[in-house]
């Protein structure tokens, strides 16, 4: 038992940055981050075993997928991204792929996101998103085209700025 | 050389990129995008997109994780009373005990309850590690005690007796409650275990036991006639469950 909390405790810093990536708000992030804790010690003893670090995973994307569920049954708004000129370039890159990944459907957002921020096997997301993994990877390879459109689009408009 | 016949297929470029690609096609896949100047350009436009969101997010998973997210707290203190199921669960009502602690009275403000639970445990740590003066009154003075306590508190304040637990009355004293005063009564048992007893009016709360526990205390709180009580002790839940049975068991009478 001891074990199991001291795996789910390493993975809290892995967890705020995937939540944070997902969400793009801190305190969403980190609400659902505690929503995820909170399941996992709840269910410690319905844990048989196997990967935390997948289990924690899941429970957050699915409790995002319910967030957002009933977050879209009220109306929308999305937060303003100042274009600060003075901002240095990789500042301004960050924004731009934080917008460029808001533009994406949940689940390729989260494909995305477990693959290359949080270093997951096109397995473990398979598990993770209850699909095959060849859905992943159609998943992933849109999310990427996606993004890559995206992000050219934006960027002759943010040297125009400069 | 590449052989023309297995082309590399966009699958496979992905794959490369995140390394699901078996080993021994790594070398196809690298002589393709030599020669592929489009694909080649693709991946490390892949690897970019990674690279940025490293950039952007990595700093988060550096930060010192908040309090509230320690979990130690949220064993403690879960956030979950605005779950339902979910503190039925920590909270959990100790296991076959439930027969006739039937809820009556107002449904609880979880928060209300919760902080004097915790108010409740505070003054628990603090004084049960006490050797000199854990108390303002010895239970030798049991009565001038109750009597000095209901006179404060309003209310009639009985220290019960638990000495069918094997605990005797080291006394009790005053502290201030989240409403106006709280009684405070400390028991200790023949090895030197000490259990208190922390009671204060409160609207909120209802007859339900509940279970808490943090930093190796653990606490039974229950409320009755408007007073809520916390008794505190260790973390073993069937142990703390008989003793506030006990106290429960002498308020029912006494009232």
């Amino acid at each position: 038992m001891i074990a199991f909390r001291e795996s789910v405790e390493a993975m809290i810093p892995a967890l705020r940055r995937y939540a944070r990536a997902l969400t793009r708000d801190a305190d969403i992030a980190d609400d659902l981050v505690q929503d995820t804790l909170v399941r996992a010690l709840r269910s410690e003893r319905l844990f048989l075993g196997g990967d935390v670090r997948s289990w924690l995973y899941t429970i957050l994307t699915n409790l995002n997928k319910n967030r957002r569920r009933s977050l879209a049954r009220r109306p929308q708004f999305m937060p303003l991204l100042d274009n600060n000129p003075d901002a240095s370039g990789t500042e301004a890159e960050g924004r731009d792929i934080a917008k460029a990944m808001a533009t994406l459907v949940d689940d390729q957002r989260a494909v995305l996101l477990l693959v290359m921020l949080e270093g997951l096997s096109y397995r473990e997301v398979a598990d993770i998103q209850g699909v095959p993994i060849g859905t992943v990877m159609s998943r992933l390879a849109r999310a990427r085209a996606h993004v890559k459109a995206v992000l050219e689009g934006e960027r002759p408009a943010l040297r125009r700025v400069k | 050389m590449i052989d023309p016949k297995i082309p590399v297929t966009e699958d496979e470029l992905h794959a490369y990129v995140d390394n699901e690609l078996p080993a021994e096609r790594r070398g196809d896949v690298e002589a393709w995008l030599a020669t592929h100047p489009d694909c080649a350009e693709r991946v490390q436009g892949w690897r970019e997109m990674a690279d940025a969101l490293h950039a952007r997010y990595d700093r988060v998973a550096d930060e010192v994780v908040p309090k509230r997210l320690e979990l130690e707290r949220l064993v403690s203190r879960p956030r979950q009373w605005l779950y339902g199921t979910a503190a039925a669960v920590l909270a959990a009502f100790v296991g076959g005990g439930g027969v006739g602690w039937v809820a009556r009275g107002i449904t609880a403000t979880p928060s209300a309850i919760q902080s004097l639970t915790s108010d409740a445990l505070d003054a628990h740590r603090l004084y049960v590690v006490e050797v000199r003066h854990p108390v303002e009154v010895p239970g030798s003075e049991r009565d001038h005690l109750q009597t000095w306590l209901t006179k404060r508190c309003g209310w009639d304040v009985r220290a019960p007796k638990l000495d069918a637990s094997g605990l005797k009355l080291v006394g009790g004293r005053l502290l201030p409650g989240p409403t106006g005063p709280a009684s405070f009564f400390m028991y200790e048992s023949a090895s030197g275990e000490r259990y208190t007893l922390y009671a204060s009016r409160s609207k909120a709360g209802s007859a339900q036991m509940r279970y808490t526990a943090a930093e190796n205390s653990g606490a039974m709180y229950w409320s009755e006639d408007d007073v809520s009580y916390v008794l505190s002790g260790p973390m073993d839940k069937e142990k703390l469950h008989r003793v506030a049975r006990q106290v429960y068991d002498q308020n029912e009478k006494g009232g």
